[in-house]
């Protein structure tokens, strides 16, 4: 199985993730642009998908909303900036949840030949922007200055359990 | 957990101090003064965080005696890093459907000749 990178460099505002996938560039490139084939695959599985906006165009909106089996949405808006191609493309990126927190995402489709590599770059506004909206998954990087949250949080699993 | 809740508790929890308020009151209920020792700032400094995370429904704060004990309320934080734990579970998930999806495609394509 191909292998997922998640990097986030230790002081800097970045997460990078890299994941490569046996298709075609040109295939790949449409199932992030169009939002019937985007439904069919972001987000997990037990989350229904709801493409609310997508519309791939330089100041162009888009909007998509994942819902749970109990009724919860977790809402998510942005904007692209300047033109799309299956070179890459340029969004912002915002949580309903924590509106004015915002990433400016880049994303390249490296062509392999027959296989293509993504690679998303994501900007936040701050290191501690970043670390709230991916902290506790990561591979690395991230986890010093929380690591009182995170023997919190074991501590917390463990009594709950 | 609602949306605006999520906020509040993602809001709190972006401070590095309020974030070790925290853990101290994972291993029990404190004072103001208890709370203050560690830090390099005033009581006051203190009670103001104390009031976010109160507000976030992190903490809760009982009188006893003479003094007002905090006392963490686990839920909200459970709710919250759940969430944020789902980063890279989401990410894995999405790519092993994306796989799917170009694997259907492709083999679509071929039956149609293209």
């Amino acid at each position: 199985m191909a292998s997922l990178t998640i990097t986030a460099p230790n002081g800097l505002p970045y997460v990078t993730i890299e994941r490569d996938v046996e298709a075609p560039r040109e295939l790949v490139f449409r199932c992030f642009t169009e939002p019937d084939l985007l439904a069919q695959w972001l987000g997990p599985r037990r989350y229904q998908m709801r493409v609310e906006a997508y519309e791939v165009r330089d100041g162009g909106r888009w909007r998509y909303v994942h819902l749970d089996d109990q009724g919860h949405e977790f809402g998510f808006h942005g904007v692209f900036h300047g033109p799309a191609s299956p070179d890459g493309w340029v969004q912002t990126f915002e949580f309903d949840g924590a509106p004015g927190h915002v990433s400016l995402d880049t994303l390249t489709l490296e062509d392999l030949g027959g296989r293509t590599r993504i690679r998303t770059h994501s900007a936040f506004q701050s290191v501690t922007d970043r670390d709230a909206m991916v902290e506790a998954g990561m591979e690395m990087g991230v986890r010093e200055g929380y690591e009182r949250l995170d023997e919190l949080v074991a501590r917390l699993a463990s009594e709950a359990s | 957990m609602q949306i605006d809740t999520l906020s509040t508790v993602f809001g709190a929890l972006a401070d590095p101090t309020r974030r070790a308020i925290l853990a101290r009151l994972a291993a029990g209920d404190a004072s103001v003064t208890q709370l203050s020792e560690p830090f390099p700032m005033s009581q006051p400094a203190i009670s103001r965080h104390l009031k976010v995370l109160e507000r976030a429904g992190l903490i809760s704060r009982q009188r006893q005696a003479t003094v007002r004990l905090s006392h963490l309320e686990a839920a909200p934080l459970r709710d919250a890093t759940a969430w944020l734990a789902r980063y890279r579970e989401y990410w894995a998930e999405s790519f092993e459907r994306l796989d799917d999806l170009l694997v259907a495609l492709q083999a679509d394509g071929r039956s149609k000749g293209a």
